[in-house]
């Protein structure tokens, strides 16, 4: 099973050092986004305990934290996320066509991820950036104003890193 | 100066400095004239002083509720040897919000600025930056700020030599809107699942780590930095009535020119609207058919009733002037996400989205809200996909009656009321979905009436 590593184990320590002694339970929500970005983008129920343990809680209060925020992966992702905004702002400046579009070129649908393991496809609800609409999540940043040429243009790249990674 | 531009510059106590190149960053911003007023509050005045200041400026929380800050940080209890916490709510998930996003990553320093003095003046030692998990990117621009000011004595350990400590931690949400609800915020930052509270104690009480607690949101606690440097008669000579000082608006949907604006509150919507300098008019020439001037929760209105007020009278961008005739004719100021709706948007659809977005964050706890949201979504799902009955319409009606005030916290309500004034005011638009399935599949409703002028009874 995966534990944290070195320069990992120093951040840990560094959230839970925030919150009064006795209150590392505080912690959970920012140990559990480190935990997710650890361990290959999602929580698998062993990574859960050891998260557990790590803060001196039970399993169970970890649990029904992860499954209530939307963030946290319980399951595989592919190796890009698309988080595409469908609320309302989103939904009156096209976010319905772009769905649509990632999802005929992908050749997935929200939810699932292709076949090779690259992409997976994801709606999500408002993440504050209507005025950009229509956009989506791709790990840690934002791409905004998508177009289907910005949406094929983000795709290649990513297929041509993962070639030269490989 | 040109008349036309004197009358479209409005005072800026928060943007104004947001395009100097180099102000995220601390060396820029204290050139600027930064951390005057942190210098001002914690060597000339005294906590009280403080909290009375902010008080006569009459800055209502920015976050949605619009509740007097000062009165809300007066409130805070003060047990002996109890550490008491200021929570900077940076949770912004309302949608058509995103002003917190724009003062956070291009002004950091006016944030962490508001936060030493409101720490200052409330007595907390810890004080934490609750950011909505999204904004990943933000937490490095913030933690970079803090370790900044840090590092020019303005955070950390007798601070200033005045022998005030204090300490700002941002932390992650991980995608829940109900962590803006303060309770909830408070319980995540335990934590926790995001499950709203019941009140009391209120946090002021009882708060974080059951010690006394003050939630405010970013703007209101950036909009300290102005009020401690003005005083707070100036900033409150500001706008009108009971809306002083300044709003940050963020503007979005089939608009010209979306994006975070900051006005006065005596500016007409319509001047907000069509102006150059602010949204610029309706996108590709269209025309507008209605708007939510206040973020997702607030009551949408037709096109003829935003610009004016059904008495008639010019409506402003502020408190008082949108909720004007109440929810029958009115909306609410709320967080200051406005969205546009052109002629060619189905409120149907849109309310649709809508419910399904409050269904989704609905935390579980209280069953009208959990239900009934879950309920909205499919029924408004099927009037938009050409599958309602015109029951269904009055069935709407009647469950977001029986959600509205029978919640714990705000979200119910906020469920509820797009929903009601979609139906109130769009209520044809609907029927025609049900009477007409096939040709809604094709086209949408239009402008239809919603613009005509209303007749205003002498």
């Amino acid at each position: 099973m995966s534990k944290f590593n070195d320069e990992q184990l120093k951040e840990f320590s560094r959230l839970v050092a925030r919150y009064p002694e006795g209150k590392q339970k505080s912690a959970l929500l920012p140990v559990l986004h480190l935990a997710q970005d650890s361990f290959g983008g999602w929580l698998s129920a062993e990574t859960m305990d050891y998260v557990a343990e790590m803060l001196q809680i039970s399993p169970i209060e970890v649990y029904e934290v992860a499954t209530f925020y939307s963030m946290y992966n319980l399951k595989p992702i592919g190796k890009h996320l698309f988080e595409v905004c469908q609320t309302g702002p989103c939904m009156i400046n096209g976010s319905d066509d772009i769905i649509e579009y990632i999802g005929t070129k992908l050749g997935i649908k929200p939810g699932e991820t292709t076949t090779d393991g690259m992409f997976t496809l994801k709606t999500v609800e408002c993440l504050g950036a209507c005025g950009y609409a229509p956009m989506m999540q791709m790990g840690k940043h934002y791409q905004e104003h998508l177009t289907k040429e910005k949406i094929d243009a983000i795709i290649d790249e990513c297929r041509k890193n993962a070639a030269a990674n490989n | 100066m040109l008349p036309q531009i004197i009358k479209n510059m409005g005072v800026k106590l928060l943007l104004d400095k947001a395009h100097v190149p180099g102000i995220r960053f601390f060396e820029t911003y204290r050139k600027e004239g930064g951390y005057q007023a942190v210098e001002k509050a914690l060597k000339q005045m005294d906590p009280a002083s403080i909290v009375e200041e902010v008080k006569k400026s009459g800055v209502r929380g920015r976050g949605g509720a619009g509740f007097p800050a000062g009165m809300k940080w007066s409130f805070i209890a003060k047990p002996e040897g109890v550490p008491r916490h200021l929570v900077c709510n940076a949770d912004e998930s309302e949608p058509g919000t995103f002003k917190d996003r724009y003062l956070m990553e291009f002004l950091p320093h006016l944030l962490i600025e508001g936060l030493i003095i409101s720490s200052f003046a409330l007595g907390s030692n810890d004080t934490y930056i609750y950011i909505r998990g999204e904004y990943a990117w933000i937490v490095d621009i913030l933690e970079q700020a803090i370790d900044e000011a840090k590092a020019a004595g303005f955070l950390g350990k007798n601070i200033l030599g005045t022998g005030f400590d204090c300490n700002i931690y941002v932390q992650r949400g991980a995608g829940a809107y109900i962590c803006g609800e303060e309770t909830a915020l408070i319980e995540s930052l335990e934590g926790k699942r995001g499950n709203p509270r019941i009140k009391p104690p209120f946090p002021a009480i009882e708060g974080l780590w059951k010690r006394p607690t003050v939630v405010n949101n970013v703007e209101t606690l950036a909009a300290v930095v102005p009020i401690i440097n003005m005083g707070g008669d100036e900033y409150a000579k500001i706008g009108v009535g009971r809306s002083t000082g300044t709003k940050l608006i963020s503007a979005c949907g089939n608009i010209n020119k979306p994006g975070v604006y900051e006005i006065e509150m005596t500016l007409s919507v319509e001047e907000f609207l069509y102006s150059d300098e602010y949204c610029g008019g309706i996108a590709n020439g269209k025309r507008l058919k209605a708007c939510i001037p206040g973020g997702s929760s607030v009551p949408i209105l037709p096109a003829n009733l935003l610009l004016k007020t059904a008495k008639g009278e010019t409506r402003l961008m502020n408190y008082e002037s949108l909720s004007d005739g109440g929810f029958a004719t009115g909306s609410m100021m709320g967080s200051g996400g406005f969205i546009v709706l052109d002629e060619d948007q189905c409120i149907v659809k849109n309310t649709y989205t809508l419910a399904r977005f409050y269904r989704h964050e609905s935390c579980g706890q209280c069953s009208p809200c959990r239900e009934g949201t879950g309920w909205m979504e499919k029924i408004l799902k099927n009037i938009d996909t050409g599958k309602g009955k015109m029951s269904d319409i009055d069935l709407l009606w009647d469950i977001q009656r029986k959600i509205e005030g029978n919640t714990i916290c705000p979200l119910g309500d906020a469920a509820a009321w797009p929903v009601a004034a979609a139906i109130r005011h769009f209520r044809d638009e609907f029927e025609w979905h049900v009477n007409h399935p096939e040709e809604a599949q094709k086209r949408n409703y239009g402008l239809a009436h919603y613009a005509d002028p209303i007749h205003v009874p002498a």
